[in-house]
């Protein structure tokens, strides 16, 4: 997985129907200090996330087996989960999560 | 596999529920002398490892979920292998030290 940071959203009215009901949002990737780390990509979303949130996605193969529903989704980018901390272990250098 | 050093921990209570009781931590990929090489990853954690460990990483799917010991839980595509105590380098490229980073 990597972090990154939700920055909008994504709202197709025609797309394929196994995304029908999938909450499409534009992800930032970030570095662990909340810097950005190349460029922004379309996940799609299984962890309730929001924009402003910190989350981590996955990128490959492995997002195509994320979706809820059970189905196997053309995908290759899917938000797993909404990041409430990082902590790098020294005082007050942790980044965190939630809305920005 | 590569080499990486354990940066931070992830607190999550919202993921997906292959992730459910797993450890998440940061870690960042390095060259063998320990400098940061490339971008930080995610990785599940499946050797105990804590911030500032040399790691071994593996960034493939179903080596992954072996580490895990789920293989049901396809979404899990890094994961940390193991804890690397020292690298042995030729003499002329000096040597990494595995544990704590300063």
């Amino acid at each position: 997985m990597k972090l990154g940071r939700v920055i909008g959203r994504v709202v197709c009215t025609q797309k394929m129907e196994c995304f029908d009901g999938l909450k499409l949002l534009l992800v930032q990737p970030v570095d662990e200090n909340n810097k950005d780390a190349g460029p922004a990509l379309v996940a799609f979303d299984t962890a309730r996330a929001g924009e402003g949130d910190l989350v981590v996605f996955e990128a490959g193969k492995e997002a195509a087996q994320a979706n809820p529903n059970g189905w196997f989704n053309p995908a290759d980018a899917a938000i797993l989960g909404v990041v409430d901390a990082v902590d790098t272990g020294t005082a007050r250098s942790g980044m965190k999560g939630g809305r920005s | 596999m590569t080499l990486a050093r354990v940066v931070a921990n992830i607190v999550s209570t919202e993921k997906h529920p292959h992730y459910k009781g797993q450890k998440i931590m940061v870690v960042q990929p390095v060259d063998p002398e320990g400098k940061p090489k490339g971008r930080s990853l995610v990785a599940v954690d499946g050797v105990q490892a804590g911030i500032g460990d040399l790691v071994l990483v593996v960034d493939e799917g179903g080596s992954a979920r072996t580490v895990i010991g789920d293989e049901s839980a396809v979404t899990i595509r890094t994961a940390i292998c193991g804890i690397v105590d020292r690298v042995d380098l030729d003499e002329s490229a000096g040597s990494a030290d595995g544990r704590r980073a300063p």
